[in-house]
């Protein structure tokens, strides 16, 4: 059975009540892993309890940081400091040289650009050369789609189905995410690859975007940050007892 | 020649705070397809609101084979209907109606 996955729920964590609702109604649509992005100070004691209020509901939680640094220095100074605590690093490019930086740098899970500007989206080919060479995939928030309207709805369509063929084109892997910042946001899988027609990605393709993808970038992480892994293709099977 | 038209049947699911009438799901239905795909799209969906339950908040809609996709889309991208949040879920789609009823 295909086990979806919504790396992207924007549940505010410090709010219990909506965290309930919206990881219920989560689960209510199918999902079963979700991502809740969490500030890159939060305590561990504050998610354990985002997990146990998730794991109530039935839900796998992945602890997600979202960076937005203004220059390739901070990033690489919070990458270095936040790669091990979190299971998903996504990286929200404001500009172009930040862009470049996290395509190329096999610490970042996911590439995530700004909606409403068209002109500072910078996932072209150049960029999805160098994601196709790391580890990054491209994030794409389908809440902006339901939200907006007139022509701010049209230029983002038409950006993502520029971005969804280039990253085809090259093999960058696509994670289709809700962006949810309400339960009146968030819609099924079905529904989100009905939606992704609108930028020509397949549904087959869109399925993957839900599913494979973000399960294997969070199997893959959690494998890194077990404490049974030494390095890549190398791991501890087996300890002698003391 | 003429071909027979071949549809599908959608059941939706509609969550509002308040409770819709038949013409503003309708209304609601058309324009997101309008919306999305213009006159010409809309013109080959075919669309037809089959039964609506307001207390249990479900609907089943009609639309031709050719427009499924379009349909299943538009009807996702519905967030609003008389300035109130809504979400419109498609919850099974099927060829006719009794096989819509039995997949349940």
């Amino acid at each position: 059975m295909t086990r979806f996955a919504d790396l992207h729920l924007c549940a505010p964590f410090r709010n219990e009540e909506q965290l309930k609702r919206m990881t219920a109604k989560s689960f209510e649509m199918g999902y079963r892993l979700v991502g809740i992005p969490l500030p890159p100070n939060v305590e561990s004691d504050q998610v354990k309890r985002v997990r146990k209020i998730c794991s109530e509901v039935g839900l796998d939680l992945v602890s997600r940081v979202d960076l937005t640094p203004k220059n390739t220095n901070e990033l690489l100074a919070s990458l270095r400091r936040l790669r091990r605590k979190f299971e998903v690093v996504a990286v929200h490019c404001i500009s172009k040289p930040v862009a470049r930086q996290a395509a190329k740098d096999r610490r970042v899970d996911l590439l995530s650009f700004q909606v409403t500007k068209p002109w500072n989206r910078f996932f072209d080919r150049a960029e999805a050369e160098l994601a196709s060479e790391s580890l990054a995939s491209l994030e794409i928030d389908m809440a902006p789609l339901l939200s907006l309207d007139g022509s701010l709805r049209i230029r983002l369509v038409s950006s993502l189905r520029r971005e969804a063929a280039i990253a085809e084109s090259f093999r960058v892997p696509v994670v289709i995410s809700s962006g949810a910042t309400s339960d009146y946001l968030l819609r099924r899988p079905l529904d989100y690859s009905a939606l992704a027609m609108l930028f020509d990605m397949d549904s087959s393709l869109a399925s993957r975007a839900l599913s494979e993808v973000p399960c294997g970038i969070v199997e893959r992480n959690r494998l890194k940050l077990s404490p049974d892994f030494v390095a890549p293709g190398l791991r501890v099977v087996r300890r002698r007892d003391p | 020649m003429s071909r027979r038209v071949k549809r599908r049947y959608l059941a939706l699911k509609i969550e509002s705070a308040e409770s819709l009438e038949e013409e503003d799901i309708k209304d609601a239905v058309w324009n997101a397809v309008i919306q999305l795909f213009g006159e010409y799209g809309a013109s080959q969906a075919g669309l037809f609101l089959v039964k609506y339950d307001e207390k249990k908040g479900e609907a089943v809609l009609r639309c031709s084979l050719k427009a499924l996709s379009m349909v299943h889309a538009s009807v996702a991208s519905i967030t609003e209907i008389r300035d109130k949040s809504v979400a419109l879920h498609v919850l099974r789609i099927s060829g006719t109606l009794r096989a819509l009823s039995q997949k349940r």
